[in-house]
């Protein structure tokens, strides 16, 4: 059973991945982007790791996507070709694609991770735990985030402010 | 029968691909930026599987922390493409050549 969720949930998300990079319009591919994050969010499920199916949606779906989807909307999309395949670049392509098939093949091949998941784990699922380790081993790479979160706001508002024209611009 | 940490891990990697293939033959800048995204979630998931299958925590709290980072440098590099296509007029990654000439 779990098996049979756990294919299907993998088939859907990688071809919503695929859907993200073959999309012509940017349109399309942030909706495939999407529905790849909800397969995504349901293998989380499936590992236990409820509360980041949770934040994965939250996060993603309901912010990153949506910001996607509205500077899409604000910028022009329109003119140039989707793809880019000459000369160099579709060679380091294919190297790269080899590389990445090579890879993959190794880790089909030879990896041996062995061994299910602990049965009675409850590790994952429960909140206290989370807040125990945020709040004790993880405490300074919280308080780092929160800086992080802070500069990026700062960042945000400085980049969009409108600055004068000036003739370098150009 | 449940999946083994193989297939989660392949899973992954292949997820990742994908991603990277994106950000290899796509010419819109936003395109290749929804492409890393692809990459950091597949990540993601390796992390949250190997958490997962050796019974600790760790690997989860980090995706806390890669979550938050991508959010913020979401907002970020979109600021920064809007930015450019005010100064430029374009997304398209091949006419941002100034610093080629």
């Amino acid at each position: 059973m779990e098996q049979i969720a756990f294919t299907c949930l993998a088939f859907f998300a990688v071809v919503c991945a695929l859907g993200v990079v073959l999309s012509k319009n940017a349109v399309n591919g942030a909706m495939c982007l999407l529905l790849c994050l909800a397969g995504v969010a349901g293998l989380f499920i499936q590992l236990h790791a409820y509360l980041l199916a949770f934040i994965l949606v939250l996060v993603y779906a309901g912010a990153v996507v949506a910001l996607f989807l509205f500077i899409i909307m604000l910028l022009d999309m329109q003119g140039g070709q989707p793809w880019k395949l000459r000369g160099l670049q579709a060679f380091g392509a294919v190297v790269s694609a080899l590389l990445l098939i090579t890879g993959l093949n190794a880790l089909a091949v030879h990896g041996r991770l062995g061994g299910g998941p602990p049965e009675a784990s409850t590790v994952g699922s429960s909140l206290e735990l989370y807040s125990y380790q945020l709040f004790t081993t993880y405490l300074l790479p919280v308080q780092v985030i929160g800086f992080l979160l802070l500069i990026a706001m700062l960042g945000v508002i400085v980049l969009s402010r409108r600055t004068r024209e000036t003739p370098e611009t150009k | 029968m449940t999946p083994t940490l193989d297939a989660y891990v392949m899973l992954s990697a292949l997820l990742f691909a994908i991603g990277f293939l994106g950000v290899l033959v796509r010419r819109n800048t936003l395109v290749i930026y929804m492409c890393l995204e692809l990459m950091l979630v597949a990540a993601t998931l390796a992390l949250v599987a190997f958490s997962r299958f050796n019974g600790t925590q760790d690997g989860d709290v980090f995706v806390f922390f890669i979550l938050t980072v991508a959010a913020a440098e979401v907002a970020v590099g979109l600021a920064i493409i809007v930015a450019l296509f005010r100064a430029r007029q374009t997304v398209q990654v091949d006419q941002l050549d100034s610093l080629k000439h």
